[in-house]
């Protein structure tokens, strides 16, 4: 049988989902025998190729990460959310409380450990923030959301499993439950 | 100005990075940057919360190592409390903060950086990586599995959950362990501590055989930072923090409550993570560097006994007390590991491990708390200040792998002056500067708490500014 093709990405998150991907130890690299990674950050390919399952961790809140969701979108045939933060935006959108230019000046200028004296804000070769951070289908069409902070191995693996087979997966309600 | 050359994104790191190198107009490297691309903003949105919130809503800057945060938090809710927390509980969290160590180390080492060292800087990137080395070393790939996954069950059998676990609380921790959860832990623990001396061994006899390319891959002279216990031991989880030169000699000794006046945050316009400084010494001249190499470099002695034999070796190898190429990196990563499980062996050893008196309580509230430990990566201090109701009013987190930008850069530039001749530049090469940072481990997650993440891009440029090459992740 071929190898699924995978392709994985993280944008605005902790990298806690990929972790909890490689939380399923041995298992982990059982399934490796079935999948042929392409861009991911595990792998040195740094450009999309069409893949059969694209899978985003995080949210989107800077210019940079949509036009990697894009990238990723366009070269997928099946786009998995992966975890709270790109399913809902999780921690990440809770900066929507605060404006864009509060939050740059508490960390560049104000934070008590900051010696700044020219007030410079970064703005060289660096992405511009949204105003705000989003779940990741307010950009781009999703086919399936894992859910979870982050979701549990467990749940990775059903869904990875009949992703595999070449079915949507449905997680059944015990998968969902997590603290 | 001569060319740019940029690489995004950096790979293999946990986060989001570039790389932007400028040419002459004889092709040679002009100047180049390190720059973090993600930025998130914890120091703003903590501000209103309930400090009580703060271990585990602060552990999400970061899904690798969750525990160092969580656990800096507590230890800074603590000193809000103003409670010394008891000594089962003082114990737990160590023990919690050792499986962290044990499982972040195996995983920049076997999941991320031996692809480097074992199938060679310059291999085809189709392979050079994980799956590469399930391939090719199969018995490595599964204890590096093994290694990590006893890590996060450490975590998991005190907390429930292996990344963002509930577990600590302001005045101590919210559950003990039970003798059976101590027995299943202890039951591993001798052929996890045989691993990780194999291991060390491993990276040993690597940097024998590689002679000196492993010894002069971007070494430079800095400062070193790193906790050490009362009698100049590295340590892990308490103590004071030390600053050393690059001889070795002590520079400075503080607790984390004196941290805002000897260490200062400088802001570049190119990147989204801040330049930490030794204020005495200003910027640049007081950047320093953190983590597995800087804590080896600074402390004295190791107490535990394997550890302390391989810290022989190690100075008895480099033929001095420091050492300053960052390829050293990995095998002081290692040392530690092993150090890490020695100490939870101990840890689990101990009878007040398994006690009942988990937390104390206090109604009063200081109005300020600084929690600090060393992380996988390095130095973590968490700063929060309260009001009355205990609400959050002002929060700083300076994270392990921000001081460690000032050498990641410097090493970028040391790689990039040594093999890119031109334009015309091969993947190898441009891995090498990859594995000059991933020296560092550096968790862009981390470091861009405050707003973002790290894969690398490598843009190239040429004297005219034009953009003549550029390997772009998702491009
Ligand atoms: S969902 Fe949770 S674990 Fe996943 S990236 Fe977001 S904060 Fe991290």
């Amino acid at each position: 049988m071929a190898k699924v093709r995978v392709a994985t990405t993280w944008l605005e998150c902790c990298s806690g989902c990929h972790m909890s991907m490689l939380d399923l130890d041995e298992k982990l690299v059982e399934l490796a025998s079935k999948i042929e990674f392409d861009a991911s950050p595990i792998t040195d390919i740094k450009e999309f190729h069409p893949v059969d399952v694209g899978i985003v961790e995080g949210a989107v809140g800077n210019e940079e990460q949509l036009e990697v969701l894009k990238k990723i979108r366009e070269n997928s045939k099946i786009l998995v959310a992966l975890g709270d933060c790109a399913c809902f935006g999780g921690i990440p959108a809770m900066r929507n409380f605060f404006k864009k230019e509060e939050v740059l000046k508490r960390v560049y200028v104000e934070t008590e450990s900051t010696v700044n004296p020219e007030k410079v804000i970064p703005h060289e070769d660096v992405p511009k923030l949204f105003p705000s951070v989003k779940a990741i289908d307010q950009f781009v069409k999703v086919d399936v959301y894992v859910p979870g902070c982050p979701p549990d191995p467990k749940a990775i693996e059903y869904a990875l499993r009949e992703l595999l087979e070449g079915k949507i997966p449905v997680l059944p309600p015990e998968l969902l439950s997590y603290e | 100005m001569g060319n740019k050359l940029e690489i995004f994104p950096v790979t293999r790191v946990e986060g989001h990075g570039k790389v932007t190198i400028y040419l002459n107009e004889d092709g040679k490297v002009e100047k180049t940057f390190f720059h973090v691309t993600q930025i998130r903003g914890f120091e703003k949105f903590c501000e209103g919360r309930v400090f009580w919130e703060m271990p585990v809503m602060t552990q999400r800057a970061c899904g690798i190592c969750p525990v160092s945060h969580h656990l800096a938090s507590a230890k800074a809710t603590d000193k809000i409390l103003g409670v010394e927390i008891p000594p089962t509980a003082k114990k737990l969290r160590e023990l919690m903060h050792m499986g962290q160590l044990v499982q972040s180390h195996s995983l920049h080492f076997f999941h991320l950086a031996s692809p480097d060292l074992l199938l060679g800087m310059d291999a085809d990137p189709k392979i050079r990586n994980v799956i590469g080395i399930i391939e090719k070393y199969p018995d490595l790939a599964i204890r590096g599995v093994k290694l990590r996954k006893y890590g996060q069950e450490v975590i998991r059998t005190l907390a429930g959950k292996r990344i963002h676990p509930r577990f600590a609380i302001p005045g101590g921790v919210n559950k003990g362990l039970t003798v059976q959860e101590r027995d299943s832990l202890l039951k591993d623990i001798d052929w996890v501590i045989d691993s990780l001396k194999d291991t060390v061994r491993l990276i040993r006899n690597l940097a024998i055989e590689w002679g000196e390319k492993f010894r002069k891959f971007a070494s430079f002279p800095s400062f070193y930072m790193g906790l050490v216990d009362s009698n100049g031991n590295l340590d892990l989880y308490h103590g004071k923090i030390r600053l050393c030169d690059h001889r070795g000699r002590i520079i400075d000794e503080f607790s984390e409550d004196e941290y805002l006046n000897k260490i200062g945050e400088w802001v570049e316009p190119w990147s989204y993570m801040k330049f930490p400084f030794y204020k005495e010494f200003g910027y640049p001249e007081g950047s320093y560097r953190v983590g597995p190499l800087a804590r080896i470099n600074c402390c004295d002695d190791i107490s535990t006994p394997l550890a302390k034999e391989e810290l022989k070796l190690f100075r008895e190898m480099i033929g001095d007390r420091v050492a300053e190429g960052s390829l050293f990196y990995h095998y002081a990563r290692m040392i530690e590991a092993l150090h890490s499980a020695e100490r939870l062996k101990e840890l689990l050893e101990d009878p007040d491990i398994t006690g009942t008196e988990l937390q104390v309580v206090s109604r009063d509230f200081k109005p300020e708390g600084v929690g600090i430990l060393e992380a996988p990566r390095g130095t973590l201090i968490h700063h929060y200040k309260v009001n009355e109701n205990g609400e959050i009013i002002k929060a700083n987190l300076v994270v392990a792998t921000v001081h460690n930008n000032h050498a990641m850069n410097k090493a970028v530039e040391l790689v990039a002056k040594e093999y890119i001749r031109g334009p015309e530049i091969k993947e190898g090469f441009l891995n090498m500067l990859e594995v000059a940072i991933r020296c560092y481990d550096p968790c862009l997650s981390c470091a861009t708490h405050a707003i973002g993440k790290m894969p690398l891009q490598v843009v190239i440029y040429d004297a005219e500014g034009n953009k003549i090459k550029e390997l772009v992740k998702g491009s």
